[in-house]
């Protein structure tokens, strides 16, 4: 029997919580329908979330796309289905060939495994990223490239930690939610590999917690002490430098790994800084989010 | 001797790859093994210039792996070798990172700025930065001429100076002290 799982309407951070409700309490192995005919939009932590999602099931489970020719094309544009085809059955058709790039995507949907992938998306994305930074974000010059470092970071965390591979997305958007009413740039870098708590699972900050020891431990002692399950001195340094970046221009970093939820929460949003007893998921996803420069800051 | 290593072509030349930007720590583990190769057979007292002119993005793990792997043997207790480093070629973006990986190690490092600018960049306090200023400014200089210019006591002055020749920020010429490279 397959169970049908509901993407919602818009599918961003929050709203991809809705699919793990629906998802966890199934075995590995039972057979999905991922159902997106009703969804008219998703931001990259959704899209790169759904490849996830695949790649975390036993059984292959099957894709439903967006009934809705211009979101189908929009995530065509995006890459995502160039990787869902390979890691779903779809059920219906999808956009094919070459499109054309999409005028806010900074960074289509692209898989991140090796080092050497972390350059191809450092050298696709900079001249890019400064181009509509600069222009749609009024960041300076410099701003970009800490950007594009920041980004560099956040796909090494897969490299580094993640055991598995994973994906990347870059998108601009017009943000009305949460009243930041600008335009902002959205990073998702997500991986369906052994998650934080695994990866510091033979720490000294493991041994210390003991019994107290969950995602949300793990999460705090990488993003807000940074804990390294490397224990050479020097390493967490790329989390480190991703908090500046995003502290310096009045950002947001979140990151959910197993059933909890970090996240630096900028003066603009209500975020809880910790959530836990979210539903289970395997490995890690990180979203980044950059606001315009608010006038004369 | 002051041998210039262009970091660039060393990345190129680790990673097999026309790459112009450093960044990941793997990357930085390549880099560091073809300059250690390259300083190996330096002479004693030799500081190498490690060119970053043609360096493009620089990210903190990868800088990590460079700088605080290369300079933290040079300022062991018992150093692997008598050597130096200085850096040249360093954008502002290049900057922002180097200073928060060496701080992270209480390290610093002299870098030559675009402009010529040379400075001390890292973990060091403002008495040791205007002690290793005026030397820079002298070109070379006794403690005593530096104590007076800082208002420290010689001997408090004199092991701030040798403090700052062992981690590789000045050289030590007989009693005098001495500037890694251009005189600012």
């Amino acid at each position: 029997m397959t169970a049908v799982i509901t993407v919602p309407a818009s599918l961003d951070e929050q709203s991809f919580e809705q699919v793990l409700e629906q998802v966890a309490p199934l075995p590995a192995d039972a057979k999905l329908l991922v159902d997106a005919r009703h969804t008219r939009f998703a931001t990259p932590y959704g899209l790169t979330g759904l490849l996830c999602l695949a790649q975390s099931r036993a059984e292959k489970a099957d894709f439903a796309p967006p009934a809705d020719d211009e979101v189908k094309s929009y995530w065509s544009r995006s890459s995502f289905f160039r990787y869902a085809e390979e890691l779903y059955t779809m059920r219906g058709t999808v956009p094919k060939g070459r499109v054309h790039q999409d005028s806010d995507t900074v960074l289509e949907v692209t898989p991140i495994a090796k080092s050497e992938d972390v350059h191809t998306v450092v050298e696709r994305v900079k001249d890019r990223a400064t181009h509509i930074l600069t222009n749609k974000l009024k960041l300076e010059t410099r701003a970009t490239m800490g950007f594009t470092v920041s980004l560099s970071e956040a796909c090494q965390n897969i490299v580094e930690h993640a055991g598995r591979g994973g994906w990347v997305g870059v998108q601009v958007y017009n943000w009305a939610k949460r009243r930041v009413g600008r335009q902002v740039v959205v990073i998702a870098v997500a991986d369906a590999g052994q998650g934080f708590r695994q990866s510091l699972s033979t720490t000294r900050v493991r041994a210390l917690a003991g019994d107290r020891w969950g995602d949300g431990e793990a999460l705090e002692a990488a993003v807000t002490n940074g804990y390294s399950r490397h224990t050479e001195p020097g390493r967490g340094q790329g989390i480190r430098g991703i908090k500046g970046y995003v502290h310096r221009h009045d950002g947001r970093l979140s990151i959910r790994s197993g059933t909890s939820r970090v996240t630096i929460v900028p003066p603009w949003d209500d975020s809880p800084a910790r959530e836990d007893g979210l539903p289970a998921f395997v490995g890690a996803q990180l979203q980044i989010i950059i606001p315009e420069r608010a006038e004369g800051s | 001797m002051t041998p210039n290593i262009d970091v660039r072509s060393a990345l190129q030349e680790g990673s097999q790859q026309p790459y112009s930007d450093l960044v990941t720590r793997r990357t930085g583990q390549l880099v560091r093994t073809v300059i250690e190769h390259r300083i190996a057979d330096l002479a004693d007292g030799s500081v190498a210039v490690l060119d970053f002119s043609h360096i493009g993005l620089l990210d903190r793990s990868c800088a990590d792996e460079i700088l605080s792997k290369l300079m933290l043997p040079l300022t062991a207790d018992h150093p692997s070798k008598d050597g130096y480093l200085l850096l040249r070629g360093i954008a502002d973006h290049h900057l922002e990172i180097i200073e928060a990986v060496l701080e992270v190690h209480e390290l610093a490092l002299v870098v030559q700025l675009p402009n010529a600018e040379v400075r001390l960049v890292g973990a060091v306090t403002e008495k040791e930065r205007r002690c290793w200023e005026t030397v820079m400014r002298h070109g070379a200089a006794l403690a005593d001429a530096v104590a007076d210019e800082v208002g420290l006591a010689c001997e408090a002055c004199q092991e701030m100076l040798e403090r700052l020749a062992r981690r590789r920020l000045l050289r030590r010429e007989a009693d005098r002290f001495v500037p890694l490279g251009a005189v600012a």
